[in-house]
């Protein structure tokens, strides 16, 4: 009877600690045990240094107030509300100078790299050194720069720049009419709301029907009458229900309108001109990917050169683009927290700063920073990525 | 008459016309190729016009260069001239050079960067025995060296005899600072944050569930939050997570920040460098019966490493830029320094020469490094690139 060899071959005298799997699986409950026992350790030590110390733990401290001011705010805030309530006007400051900052940078990144790639060698000639001046310069050395130009280059309030006297320019900021919504207003948002929704039917319909019967239909002019007449519309036949609460000069300084503080102007001025430029060589290098022969096929096809820039270039380049687009979004919404280092009030300054010097809780303040910065990028990584899958190629 | 022997004679050609060759053509091709491209050449020239020269008289034809103090930069009737005070920028040279470091032990920080220079030279040379031991030989002695030069040896009590003018009395760290802690905190940065950089790598490719796991919570955990959020945590949460009586100092306590949170980034450089190499590397290093850590140390990473030295470079570009970030935790690094003298009541309102000298000295720095890297890059990358 034939013995099977491999029996035999199978060495039973392997040791155990010489076995991959079991090694493998040593290998982490050491590491495991020793993470566990790290982390149990500046616990303890954490723990003991704040009893020690006095300190009270616990997140109990964002329901007491602030009993500080708060110099730009997007929803209402004083300096009896509560800490808890600081944090949310810090969050609102950083994400409105992150999705402002994202807007413009997208552009002016559009712009210059596709300038860069210009035959006109005088408009390649400027982009490439803007693009190699800004980014080889620190940007916190840029947002402190530009905060000292602005404040040196501005008027007091009493000589403002008048524009019309309608915006004020001075050293305290850019002043500007604010719209003052009456009753009834509410329908503009909601006929604004159903427009981007019948846009995104009408979209589909149009494609449904151009891929059935070819026929095109006028997406673009019909979305922007959805979009933007449906709600002036609505506004007209509501009566206009909101006025304008213009700028006045008061004694030392304005009343009234809306204002843009220098710290905002400033920081983001910095951070678009500066991921502007980390953007266009993204850009730039997109383009540059698409291969040639795609636009002569393109030509080849009987494509005018918009056409073939629409529908063959920027699809394909978007693909390059989009995943270094994503961490430069990603940084832009980081290094806003620089804002700290001209009292800009963003979550950093407020939350970090202030409220971790009233409070003295140091460890929670971090943590709560932390977290919201960490949530902020995994979910802006995570949109971006399915995009991404929307637009990556699909290979058959 | 024409006679029989008379033969076609081939003219000589004409020249290219006019508009096609020399500045004209030149001109014609790239500035004025067609109408939009003429719009934006005008609307260009008229920009740079609107830029350039107020630039140039500010930043040299009205500046003033020689003076002896602030009274040179202003007028008669104490406003400013209008250019620039570069005479500001010479007197505060040293200071942001060396930052508060004693005015008498500046010498000390100049030996440790000739040291430098010493040191690391012989590893320019392209054929040099052991260069690779020898390399690792510096960056091991090296900061020693220079952390002694720093810091002195001798540390005298308070007003002992020496305290003040011993050549090797040592000075504290929060008296460390200018350029020179600028390119401490970032050499120091990226290099303890490349063996670390490297395990995190390693264990973020690794099949071992839990390890990858810790891998990859401490990579997204740092990449994902500012760095001024871990400066912040490193100088006010550190202290805590210490026992009693254990206490670093302000300087350690950034470094360990900035090492942690390059770290994660440097992982993730060389987590591309691993994943270039091509699979029968791996295959053929296990079919010669290597076992993990020495596939590892042996084929596996000397390739990937030098694969991704470019990347390490931006990297420390990168690094390089965000150490000013140290200055918002009160270290006087090389923006510090320029805001320590922004302060300074002799020379109040000069601020923007300052941060214009700081500007170019950081871009000198950045744009040769990037350069070299892309030199590095056409040298390097000659192996696993389509061949």
């Amino acid at each position: 009877m034939a013995v099977d060899v491999r029996d035999t071959a199978r060495a039973p005298e392997t040791p155990f600690w010489l076995d991959a799997r079991y090694r493998a699986i040593m290998f982490q409950v050491i590491l495991l045990v020793l993470v566990v026992g790290f982390a149990g350790y500046i616990f303890y030590n954490t723990y003991q240094n704040l009893q020690r110390r006095g300190i009270a733990s616990g997140f109990d401290f964002l329901g007491s107030t602030a009993g500080f001011d708060i110099i730009m705010h997007l929803v209402p805030y004083a300096a009896s509300e509560s800490f808890g309530r600081a944090l949310l006007v810090g969050l609102l400051n950083t994400l409105a100078v992150a999705a402002i900052g994202i807007v413009l940078a997208t552009i002016l990144g559009f712009v210059v790299g596709v300038a860069r790639l210009s035959r006109n060698w005088l408009i390649s000639r400027i982009a490439s050194i803007y693009i190699e001046v800004i980014r080889n310069i620190p940007l916190l050395l840029q947002i402190i720069f530009w905060y000292q130009v602005l404040g040196k280059s501005t008027p007091g309030p009493r000589q403002s720049i008048d524009i019309g006297g309608l915006f004020f320019i001075n050293n305290r900021g850019l002043y500007m009419p604010a719209p003052v919504t009456e009753p009834g207003f509410w329908l503009t948002p909601v006929a604004f709301a159903a427009g981007v929704v019948a846009t995104i039917v009408m979209h589909r319909w149009a494609r449904a029907r151009q891929m059935a019967t070819g026929q095109q239909f006028p997406v673009l002019w019909t979305a922007l009458g959805l979009i933007f007449g449906l709600p002036i519309l609505v506004l007209l036949v509501t009566g206009m229900p909101f006025h304008w609460d213009y700028p006045k000069l008061q004694g030392f300084n304005f009343s009234g309108g809306m204002v843009l503080i220098p710290e905002f102007i400033s920081l983001t001025f910095a951070l678009v001109i500066y991921t502007g430029a980390f953007i266009g060589e993204n850009v730039r290098a997109g383009i540059m990917a698409v291969n040639h022969g795609q636009t002569e096929a393109s030509y080849a096809l009987g494509l005018r050169p918009g056409p073939t820039l629409r529908l063959v270039v920027i699809p394909q380049a978007m693909r390059v683009i989009i995943p270094p687009l994503t961490s430069q979004y990603l940084n832009l919404t980081k290094n806003s927290s620089l804002a700290t280092a001209i009292g800009y009030p963003d979550l950093v300054a407020v939350f970090a700063g202030t409220v971790l010097n009233q409070t003295g809780q140091a460890v929670e303040c971090i943590a709560i920073t932390m977290g919201v910065y960490l949530f902020l990028s995994l979910t802006t990584s995570v949109f971006m990525n399915w995009f991404n899958r929307r637009v990556a190629l699909k290979e058959r | 008459m024409t006679t029989a022997t008379e033969t076609h004679q081939q003219k000589a050609d004409l020249p290219p016309p006019a508009a096609t060759v020399g500045i004209v053509g030149w001109l014609r091709e790239n500035l004025f190729g067609s109408v939009p491209s003429t719009i934006l050449t005008l609307l260009a020239a008229y920009i740079l016009y609107l830029v350039v020269p107020p630039l140039v008289s500010w930043s040299i034809i009205n500046a003033t260069w020689t003076g002896a103090d602030s009274n040179a930069c202003k007028l008669a009737d104490g406003a400013r001239k209008d250019g620039a005070c570069w005479i500001y920028i010479q007197a505060w040279i040293g200071g942001y050079m060396y930052g508060l470091y004693p005015y008498d032990l500046r010498w000390r920080i100049d030996i440790a960067a000739v040291l430098a220079v010493v040191m690391f030279a012989p590893l320019a040379i392209k054929r040099l025995p052991y260069k690779d031991l020898y390399g690792i030989a510096v960056i091991l002695l090296y900061p020693v060296v220079a952390y002694f030069m720093f810091k002195g040896f001798i540390d005298f009590a308070p007003g002992a005899p020496g305290s003040t003018d011993h050549p090797w009395r040592v000075v504290q760290t929060d008296k460390w600072g200018g350029l020179a802690l600028t390119l401490l905190i970032a050499s120091v940065g990226i290099i303890a944050s490349l063996p670390l950089g490297v395990l995190l790598a390693l264990g973020r490719r690794s099949t071992m569930p839990i390890v990858s796991t810790f891998s990859v919570l401490f990579i997204e955990l740092w990449r994902g939050v500012p760095l001024i959020t871990v400066l912040f945590m490193s100088s006010v949460m550190l202290p805590l997570f210490l026992p009693e009586g254990v206490n670093f100092d302000k300087l350690l306590r950034a470094l360990i920040g900035v090492t942690l949170f390059s770290a994660a980034y440097m992982a993730e450089v060389i987590r591309g460098g691993l994943q270039a190499i091509p699979k029968g590397q791996y295959e053929a290093a296990m079919a010669l019966g290597l076992n993990y850590p020495r596939m590892m140390a042996l084929i596996v990473l000397p390739q990937a490493l030098r694969y991704v030295i470019p990347n390490i470079v931006n990297t420390f570009i990168g690094l390089f830029k965000d150490t000013t970030l140290v200055a918002i935790i009160g270290m006087f690094d090389l923006l510090g320094a320029i805001q320590l003298g922004n302060a300074d009541p002799k020379w109040l309102g000069f601020s923007i020469e300052g941060y214009a000298f700081a500007a170019v000295l950081y871009f000198v720095f950045c744009y040769g490094m990037s350069r070299y890297s892309q030199h590095l890059e056409r040298k390097l990358h000659t192996g696993h690139k389509k061949r």
